[in-house]
């Protein structure tokens, strides 16, 4: 297990993939036929972004980037949150 | 700190985490581009990416655990996106609803029709 980087191909090997989540996600956001499905793109796209906020973070060793993807969490469902209720009320706040 | 200088039970496990959450994740982004109708791709990312984003964290949790830390801001993270998820999924879903999105479901005899 010495020779054999385990952890780093399998670091390299979930960024590519959460990589291509967050292409394929736009794709969805740019295409999506409906209003609802370009929320539900931004909504995985903050999760992905989470995602590889975290993977950055193992990668480098360090602590601070977990403050900022709790942060980006807490943003991006308080933007699914008022997206939604715009689009199924009209309005964000009444 | 460097992760290869870790135990390899600690190195496997960790290296298991990532591989899997990341299949998670690009199976939930794949659904959700494949999928015909919106109710059905409603169902990709609310729960295959939530799932990877919590096998990526369970990696950084062990990653964490492994150098001798708490892993308190991973579990504050893991808690937090695995109680919302289900909410903003409820949330568009329900816009969804309001705004008419056509369903590729049929209606069942005994219901009227919306």
């Amino acid at each position: 297990m010495t020779d054999f980087p385990l952890v780093a191909w399998a670091l390299d090997f979930a960024t590519v993939a959460v990589g291509a989540a967050l292409v394929l996600a736009a794709w969805r956001l740019l295409r999506g036929p409906e209003a609802t499905d370009r929320v539900l793109a931004l909504d995985t796209m903050y999760v992905n972004v989470v995602a590889l906020v975290i993977l950055l973070g193992i990668r480098y060793g360090t602590d601070l980037l977990f403050e900022a993807a709790l942060l980006i969490a807490l943003l991006g469902f308080a933007g699914t949150v008022a997206l939604s209720r715009y689009l199924s009320r009209g309005d964000v706040i009444e | 700190m460097n992760l290869h200088e870790l135990h390899w039970a600690w190195q496997s496990l960790i290296a298991a985490m990532l591989v899997v959450g990341g299949a998670f994740a690009l199976v939930g982004a794949v659904g959700m581009l494949r999928f015909p109708d919106f109710y059905m791709r409603l169902h990709a990312p609310t729960k295959a990416t939530t799932l990877g984003v919590g096998g990526v964290l369970l990696a950084s949790l062990a990653a964490s655990w492994a150098q001798g830390g708490w892993g308190l801001h991973e579990l504050l993270i893991t808690l937090f996106l695995f109680v919302t998820a289900p909410v903003s999924a409820n949330l568009m879903a329900k816009a969804a609803l309001h705004l008419r999105v056509p369903s590729r479901a049929p209606v069942p005899d005994d219901q009227p029709t919306p």
